[in-house]
């Protein structure tokens, strides 16, 4: 695991550190400028799909979905970070405790 | 002179105060950090160094939940790489403006990221000779440095505390907290197919490759929207 600690920290480092000393040019290319700002986007929500159905190789439905569903509500109404969060795990936490979902 | 002194009080003092509500708004996604990471496995001591030597958040947050879906540490350290690449284009915008060489250069890149670069641009940059941008970069860098790490430290020790993450519902917290850092960035209609395309790839894939690669898979949707809107354009 140190391995993916360092290497992915020196990564993100040398990344900063590279916008820092390019010809400006490069990155204001329109094509990469459209994709550095998308990239984040699709990984994000790829990362969230994931995180929400995926149970190692298996799809499934369980609690997490109608935490994510509640989530999405308060997002809706503009909910500060910290509260969506507890949200999420509160709405999973009851139901599961209360044996209506795994 | 004494007024341009008195304006310049007042508006070092209101980026200072900004600088450090980010700070505090910011340490509540590193308690979930801090969490996360040891729930995935970590221990305090890695999880710690994410926060003091990767020091982005959504790489971060990529990185460990890639590892807790079952990717390898190769994917993961890729995906963290991939959303950093934003990190650059900050730095870029930001070189000029900050002026900054010998060590100092050092500190700056390390904490230029999405809230630095965000407070950086959002002061006039002819204001005070620049003073206001460069003072607010650097406060919010710091502050956002030392509250992120404290923050994280806290979440890392505190879960090592309790029993079954799943219990308090903290896989749900995960997934909802990566929803709340894309919610926003989301725009426009291309920004929405771009997310709806990388959920959509990365569950067609995850019964049929190993766990990780799916959510790289994503990022061609990004580099393929990417390219074919920006052509359009020109």
């Amino acid at each position: 695991m140190w391995f993916a600690v360092l290497a992915g920290a020196a990564g993100c480092y040398a990344l900063k550190y590279v916008g820092s000393v390019i010809p400006v040019h490069i990155l204001e290319q329109p094509t990469v400028k459209k994709i550095v700002l998308l990239l984040p986007i699709s990984l994000l929500s790829a990362l969230v799909a994931v995180q929400t159905f995926a149970s190692s190789q298996d799809l499934v439905l369980d609690a997490r979905v109608p935490a994510l569903a509640a989530a999405t509500v308060a997002l809706k109404f503009k909910t500060p970070f910290i509260l969506v969060v507890l949200l999420a795990a509160v709405t999973a936490a009851a139901l599961r405790y209360f044996g209506l979902a795994v | 002179m004494n007024t341009i002194q008195n304006e310049w009080n007042a508006v070092r003092r209101q980026i200072v105060g900004n600088a450090v509500s980010i700070g505090f708004a910011v340490a509540m996604y590193g308690v979930s950090f801090g969490a996360l990471g040891t729930t995935t496995g970590l221990t305090i001591p890695q999880t710690m160094a994410l926060s003091l030597l990767m020091f982005t958040g959504a790489s971060q947050f990529t990185l460990v939940s890639t590892l807790a879906s079952g990717g390898t540490a190769l994917t993961a350290v890729i995906a963290s790489w991939l959303m950093g690449t934003r990190n650059a284009a900050y730095s870029m915008r930001m070189t000029p403006i900050l002026k900054t060489s010998g060590p100092g250069k050092f500190v700056a890149v390390q904490l230029t990221i999405d809230e630095s670069t965000a407070m950086g641009l959002a002061q006039d940059e002819e204001a005070f000779q620049g003073r206001a941008s460069r003072l607010a970069f650097w406060a919010t860098g710091l502050s956002v440095y030392l509250l992120w790490n404290l923050a994280t430290f806290i979440g890392a020790i505190s879960v090592s505390a309790i029993g079954d993450p799943k219990s308090f519902g903290l896989d749900a917290a995960i997934a909802a907290g990566l929803f709340a850092l894309v919610w926003p960035q989301i725009k426009s209609r291309t920004d929405l197919s771009v997310a709806f395309g990388g959920a959509l790839i990365a569950l067609a894939l995850t019964p049929i490759v190993p766990p990780g690669i799916p959510v790289l898979a994503a990022a061609m949707v990004a580099v393929i929207v990417g390219w074919v809107t920006s052509r359009r354009l020109s």
